[in-house]
């Protein structure tokens, strides 16, 4: 069982993320979109979608750089174990209380706001509620984390999710001993994953920084041909 | 010089009734649908007003536009790109649906499905946002219908800038005229520059700027970005969508529906040839007044041998040239200088532009002592203020108003005197600088309006950009890959499924 959750789900939820992403963008465009619902009611978005979208993408780099980066880079730059897991309690703490208080005035707003309600899909609610909960969970690992400051737990997390990325059948094996709250929270973040394709997620994907340095401010389409 | 050519529009807002049948007939043809009730492509303002979307021309609110950097380059009122992508997961300059108006409908079914009741069944406004009961319906696309609702409110008119206003609250003094919106087309689009994801991109043969609907990802910056408002969030769908100048038809040489169905006869449609590369100087001219100059200094003349050759070189068709040398938007914007772009002080150079109304005299009393030199009253003694106008048509700059009116007057005056007197009255026409000429030109497309005056539009040229191979059996105007094969019953991703009216009815 183990195994399969933390060994073998995880290469299911990330091939139907890609290969769902890439079948919805290439089948689907007209439905790839970040829905935003602002203009039927301004009220608490403004605030809650800044807290929890800031909060969401600290969390989201922050753990794609604690777990990602083999840990003789961190070694190597003289960051010891223990400092890494402060610095990843502290800033994940305080990120996560922004993308919770965020995520709460949102999920208020599309529950019980009329207009939004009305227009919500099951997706939309559903996956909001499945973020949030995340989020409780990931808030509630630090309690876990701050039983033993050494770093050493963490670092088997790294191990796991850097041997997924490299085909290590071992992977799981890694972690079998971790608290039930992290494998709750990587469970659920790898079902989030699996369901990213057939949610307004994949606003995400889209995030329109090439906007920067795209040359000028003017587009003009030309229909001439081999132009 | 890179020559391209826009089909531009003119409404002669002398003739303009207020009959809305442009709206109207707009609305049924592209936004009777989900997500765009509150929609208007085209909408119908009395003015004095606020107008729709609430103050949509006060940019210190809404901060649409373009606005003059301190080293004379442009950016976004709203913001550079920095500014506009910081601003991306709330946009403070949005507005929301209450500033366009809550659509809604009526309870109908009650009507027939009522029980016996002591009182007679009411079809009552229900939201299509919520579903919920509307108790009292408080605002609406047109609310100002006629100088509906009090002065006070109305007279928040960003127009009467400058203007001593309480004068015309008074009822002997009031006046009215209504205006026409429609998407402008810009050719300094603020949309297109505010969209992070390059959706919105302005066509090079005819200057139709539209948003790809399969490339918008409802990031929203070009709702406030356009200064017209003119740009409306489908809030079913999550994509921005516009008028579209009802290109299909500009493509087969037809004018757009609201031109077409215009009972007043005052809209004109023809091709412009302009000079791509001087749009960058004239929208950043110091001087707000400059601009409505500067854009004329954009144009291209399609007599002058020099403009047809560099056309030609450019790909331009020859009956696209041959049309902008029978342009009425030419003939209006530059020959007779009597059609001005709305608000230029907005720095996009728009492209739908508008023949100031003539208004009675203001006061009937001083009416015998007014200077009428052939039968032409000071343009200063209509009740419309020419302040007023000057306002909405050249950012103030009074002179080209007082110019185009008294043009306008002459017109009058000159063909009274031919059809009544039988007198060709020539002094009346060189006081304001026209030939008889001009003013019989003038005479023929303004007031008879005929529609092959009315309309100069070339068709596209398909074979020059299509392969028609390709396109055979191909998909109509649907959303999404609605018509494709290969899609299930059922759709994964969440979107609805494209039903034609046939099938509706299984």
């Amino acid at each position: 069982m183990h195994q399969f959750f933390f060994g073998t789900y995880p290469y299911i939820a990330l091939s139907v993320l890609l290969i769902g992403s890439v079948a919805r963008y290439e089948r689907d465009p007209f439905t790839w979109k970040s829905s935003s619902s602002q203009l039927l009611r301004r009220k608490q978005l403004v605030i809650g979608s800044s807290l929890f979208h800031v909060g969401v993408l600290i969390i989201f780099f922050g753990h794609l750089i604690g777990l990602l980066t083999p840990i003789q880079i961190f070694d190597a730059f003289g960051i010891g174990h223990g400092f890494k897991q402060l610095m990843a309690v502290i800033a994940g703490g305080v990120a996560g209380i922004m993308a919770l208080a965020g995520g709460a005035m949102l999920l208020h707003r599309r529950l019980y706001d009329p207009r939004i309600r009305a227009n919500s899909t099951f997706a939309d609610t559903g996956i909001l509620i499945l973020l949030m909960v995340q989020l409780v969970l990931g808030i509630l690992t630090i309690f876990v984390s701050l039983q033993h400051l050494d770093g050493h737990e963490m670092t088997k997390f790294m191990a796991w999710a850097f041997g997924i990325f490299t085909f290590d059948g071992q992977a799981a094996s890694y972690i079998a001993d971790a608290n039930i709250l992290f494998k709750l929270h990587i469970f659920l973040g790898l079902t989030i994953f699996l369901l990213f394709p057939f949610t307004r997620l994949v606003h995400m994907l889209s995030a329109p920084v090439r906007y920067i340095w795209r040359p000028g401010y003017q587009i003009v389409r030309t229909k001439k041909r081999g132009a | 010089m890179k020559v391209r050519a826009q089909i531009g529009m003119v409404l002669n807002l002398d003739k303009c009734i207020g009959c809305h049948t442009c709206s109207v007939t707009c609305k049924n043809v592209w936004t009777s649908r989900d997500g765009v009730e509150y929609a208007w492509f085209n909408n119908v303002e009395t003015k004095p007003g606020i107008g729709y979307p609430k103050d949509w021309e006060n940019q210190k609110r809404w901060n649409g536009g373009w606005e003059r950097t301190a080293s004379g380059g442009l950016k976004p009122k709203q913001g550079g790109k920095w500014r506009i992508l910081a601003n991306i997961f709330a946009n403070p300059d949005l507005p929301e649906i209450d500033d366009f108006y809550e659509p809604f409908d009526f309870d109908y079914d009650h009507l027939k499905s009522a029980p016996e009741m002591p009182a007679f069944p009411t079809a009552r406004p229900r939201s299509k946002v919520s579903g919920e009961r509307m108790e009292k319906i408080e605002w609406g696309p047109n609310w100002e219908e006629i100088l509906g609702g009090e002065f006070e409110k109305r007279g928040k008119d960003y127009n009467f800038e400058g203007i001593q206003k309480e004068i015309y609250g008074q009822y002997e003094n009031t006046f009215m005229m209504y205006l026409p919106r429609l998407c402008e087309h810009c050719l300094n689009p603020a949309c297109a520059a505010s969209c992070p994801s390059g959706a919105i991109y302005k066509r090079e043969e005819d200057g139709v700027v539209l948003i790809d609907q399969e490339k918008c990802r409802g990031w929203r910056m070009c709702v406030s970005g356009c200064p017209y408002k003119k740009i409306y969030y489908n809030w079913s769908s999550g994509k921005s969508e516009k008028c579209t100048l009802c290109y299909p038809r500009l493509e087969s040489g037809m004018p757009t529906v609201c031109s077409e169905t215009c009972v007043g006869r005052i809209r004109y449609i023809g091709v412009m040839l302009y000079d791509a590369d001087k749009i960058a100087d004239a929208a950043s001219v110091a001087g707000e007044k400059e601009l409505y100059d500067a854009q004329l200094g954009v144009f291209l003349d399609p007599n002058d041998p020099a403009v047809i050759e560099a056309a030609r070189a450019e790909g331009v068709p020859e009956d696209w040239i041959a049309s902008a040398r029978k342009s009425p938007i030419w003939k209006m914007a530059m020959e007779w200088k009597i059609a001005f772009p709305l608000h230029p002080e907005y720095r996009t150079l728009p492209m739908v532009w508008y023949i100031p109304p003539l208004s009675p005299i203001q006061n009937a009393a001083a009416a015998g002592q007014i200077a009428a030199q052939d039968d032409m009253p000071d343009v200063k003694s209509l009740r419309i203020p020419v302040r007023y106008l000057a306002n909405m048509l050249t950012a103030g700059d009074e002179a080209p108003i007082v110019s185009a009116l008294e043009r306008m007057l002459a017109m009058r005056s000159y063909m009274r005197s031919k059809t009544v007197d039988g007198v060709v009255n020539l002094g009346v026409a060189n006081r304001v600088g026209l030939t008889p000429h001009q003013i019989d030109e003038m005479y023929k497309i303004m007031a008879i309006a005929n529609y092959e005056d009315r309309f100069v539009i070339p068709t596209t040229h398909r074979e020059l950009v299509e392969d028609a191979y390709d396109l055979r059996g191909g998909c109509g105007f649907t959303d999404g890959n609605g018509c494709s094969t290969g899609t299930t019953g059922g759709k994964l991703f969440g979107s609805r499924k494209f039903v034609t009216p046939a099938e509706g009815w299984k």
